[in-house]
């Protein structure tokens, strides 16, 4: 399974993500309409993207009182219902993320789907703050950058330096 | 009936009795002039008096945003003001990135109006179409940065600002238009006309959304453009690693970066203030304006030294050259700091560095008594820097309020005007046309007064192996070509530094599907052709003649002393005359009739 990953420290808070994704859900460019969501804190410049973490055990699933949030076991996905939402928000309330958006009208719930596994905002995301990766890769990813720091204490016992 | 690109309305404001109203947006406008530059140019041209002065009620500004902006067309926020400046009287545009102009268009309008004069500060806060005229008397005296924070905690956290800093408020000729808190519209001195209004700022948020004519056409531009983008080693290479600044030894490396106000023309110094060292020294992390893939912007701190703790935007590659090798000095942490002075007091950096180097030399050469300056003025001081550029930011003594003028009225105050390195009193950038040919051509010609970024000849004669550097042949037709097509791409809402990968076809292509409107590379650059000869017939009416397409006497005179273009000065004359003809005008530099009427303006004549 593919997830998406966020890595504020590349992000240069462009927002063409949120332009990307609404475009492709609704073909209207409205940041209101994305999925993703760049926050930005102007007093320091510090740009930080949100989006679903698609959970395996999902709030918005428990509190969702139609079934309309339902975690799909085949794509790790939680896919949601248009047809059986009736608009109680309480999904909102309940992501601990605040992944679950409302649309531009304040009408209807909106959330990220992978775009069928081809994210338009990875697409436009040239700082690869956003990428799209396999789960596991994610993890060997991060185990691969501590075990380099390793290495590089390992070069420098070698040479005879006690860090 | 436009089909996309254009939200299609207008907001008239009438800030001396706090009255708006709607108006639609012209389609036979939009296609002769895009939007932006080209179309707030159109609205100035037929509803304000060239002769009227800048500062006064009459004179309206235009806050203008392009088809593209909104949408994911590479670096397509930018936001235009539009205005008669006060600087030198031209038709003043300048465009500043950022996230202010996307956010205008999904509040309902593509361009706001503003027109005569409150009697009390005020601010806009135009919240999903709704327009509320706000107090801002406690904003008045406020920093650009303190005026952003405060104007969206007093509306929405998430709305975007437009903002003049205590320059534009005390009127300052060199006074920017501010944007996010450290976005520019720097230069003419745009922000002293909005002050002369007694407008702070404007605070936008807005829930509609932009649509455009063809959706696949315009992906698959988009697509394409961004691919191109992607494979540019300038826009995805030199500018996102060192940003602009990328450019001091570039240009350094050619003798062509102006030094103690270009009296010389090399600086040996040059790498302690460059891109590489800012990267190593200072950057935090890049920063994209709204749907940027370059993000040249420069996230810095200040990490040792007096200033130590201090952070902000920048510095970009002009202001390192005006408060850098223009005042002499090679200080990173200084030249930092007085940039973020800029930001925050609303001045144009470029002019303002190349103010305190005109004061260091009228100082140095005693044409200006040591006891006008509250300290001495001496080229390679950064404590001198600073401090004037706070003295010009506060104007609270006769010395800042005397650099707060200008270069040109500086010198002129103290019988040397010829001491101010400007063309028709603006300041020109960080580029010796003694060095480099065409660009001399280009600060001469410039509908605003010297400038680069009207036609930036740097990319051809630097930047890709194209023309040498030191020949003149070849340059007024390149000249020509960049201004007119820089004139259609900023009315787009599209950033210049797509053009060292884009073309006029693409930027064509782009427009087109968006809006719906044909257009090819040739209708985009007659388009934009059309815009230069409109600013140009405004700025004759407005009292400027042929002479003005000069430069300072000094680039024209007074060869370079050291470094790869020593002994070099410019020849404008052998320039001057070709470009005349190729732009279809006499050699008193007025447009022929035939000209205008080829373009369809010979209503304006």
């Amino acid at each position: 399974m593919k997830v998406l990953v966020l890595e504020p420290a590349k992000c240069t808070g462009c927002r063409a993500c949120m332009d990307a994704c609404s475009f492709e859900k609704t073909g209207v460019f409205n940041p209101l309409d994305s999925r993703v969501n760049v926050i930005t804190f102007h007093e320091d410049l510090t740009f930080v993207p949100t989006v679903c973490s698609q959970c395996e055990t999902p709030y918005c699933e428990q509190v969702c009182p139609t079934a309309a949030l339902v975690k799909n076991t085949t794509t790790g996905l939680v896919d949601f219902l248009k047809e059986k939402c009736i608009g109680c928000k309480q999904c909102i309330v309940a992501c601990p993320w605040g992944s679950i958006r409302i649309n531009h009208l304040g009408k209807e719930i909106i959330k990220c789907d992978h775009c069928s596994g081809d994210p338009a905002c990875v697409k436009v995301c040239k700082a690869e703050a956003l990428t799209y990766v396999e789960v596991e890769d994610v993890v060997s990813g991060k185990q691969q950058g501590v075990a380099q720091t390793y290495r590089r204490i390992a070069a420098e016992m070698a040479k005879g330096v006690n860090p | 009936m436009i089909d996309g690109g254009y939200q299609g309305k207008i907001l008239r404001v009438n800030l001396t009795d706090h009255v708006v109203k709607e108006e639609a947006l012209r389609e036979d406008w939009a296609k002769r002039y895009i939007g932006g530059r080209g179309y707030g140019t159109r609205i100035i041209v037929d509803e304000v008096d060239p002769k009227v002065d800048p500062l006064a009620p009459e004179n309206k500004v235009v806050i203008a945003t392009g088809p593209l902006d909104g949408t994911t067309a590479p670096s397509s926020g930018r936001v235009m003001v539009i205005t008669k400046g006060p600087l030198n009287g031209t038709i003043a545009c300048s465009n500043s990135g950022g996230f202010f102009g996307p956010m205008l268009k999904r509040t309902g309008y593509d361009m706001i109006v503003l027109e005569g004069k409150s009697s009390e500060p005020v601010y806009l806060w135009i919240n999903k179409g709704k327009v509320e005229f706000r107090d801002a008397k406690h904003l008045w005296g406020k920093l650009v940065n303190e005026s952003d924070q405060l104007m969206r905690e007093e509306t929405h956290l998430e709305a975007e600002t437009m903002a003049i800093g205590p320059a534009g408020e005390k009127m300052s000729m060199i006074a920017n238009v501010m944007f996010n808190g450290h976005r520019a519209s720097g230069r003419t001195g745009v922000g002293a006309v909005v002050g002369s209004k007694n407008l702070k700022g404007i605070v936008v948020r807005g829930n509609l959304g932009v649509t455009v004519a063809d959706h696949d056409k315009f992906a698959e531009a988009v697509r394409a453009t961004r691919e191109i983008l992607a494979q540019n080693p300038v826009a995805s290479g030199g500018l996102p690693l060192y940003g602009t600044a990328v450019l001091v030894n570039i240009i350094n490396s050619t003798g062509s970066f102006p030094v103690r106000n270009a009296q010389d023309s090399y600086f040996p110094e040059a790498d302690k203030i460059s891109g590489e060292t800012l990267r190593a020294q200072n950057l935090v992390r890049n920063e994209g304006c709204s749907d940027c893939s370059i993000a040249c912007g420069r996230v810095t701190a200040i990490k040792e030294g007096k200033y130590k703790g201090e952070h902000g935007g920048g510095p970009e590659y002009e202001p390192i050259w005006s408060f850098g090798a223009m005042c002499g000095i090679s200080d990173l942490n200084a030249i930092t700091m007085a940039n973020y002075l800029c930001d925050r007091y609303g001045l144009d950096a470029i002019s303002a560095g190349s103010t305190v180097a005109c004061a260091m030399e009228l100082s140095e050469k005693g044409y200006m008594p040591a006891k006008d300056a509250p300290f001495p003025l001496r080229f390679g001081d950064p404590d001198a820097l600073v401090e004037s550029i706070r003295a010009m930011g506060e104007q609270k003594d006769e010395f800042g309020r005397l650099l707060a003028q200008g270069s040109y009225r500086l010198g002129e105050h103290y019988g040397h005007p010829e001491l101010s390195m400007s063309v028709k009193k603006q300041e020109f950038p960080a580029y010796d046309p003694r060095g480099i040919k065409g660009i001399g051509l280009e600060y001469a010609t410039s509908n605003r007064g010297a400038c680069h970024v009207r036609g930036y000849t740097i990319a051809a004669e630097i930047l890709s192996p194209g023309l040498d550097r030191l020949v003149y042949e070849g340059k007024a037709a390149v000249t020509k070509f960049l201004q007119d097509l820089t004139a259609a791409l900023d009315s787009t809402g599209t950033c210049l530094f797509t053009t060292f990968g884009l073309q006029a076809k693409d930027l064509a292509q782009l427009y087109s599907a968006a809006t719906g409107f044909d257009c090819d590379d040739k209708e985009f650059l007659k388009i934009g052709e059309r815009i230069w000869n409109m600013e140009k017939l405004f700025n004759l009416k407005s009292g400027l003649t042929g002479k003005d397409d000069t430069l300072p006497p000094r680039i024209l005179n007074e060869p370079i002393t050291s470094g790869p273009s020593k002994g070099e000065v410019e020849d404008l004359d052998k320039m001057l005359g070709e470009y005349y003809s190729l732009r279809g005008w006499g050699k008193d530099s007025v447009p022929t009739k035939d000209r205008l009427k080829e373009l369809g303006l010979e209503d304006l004549s």
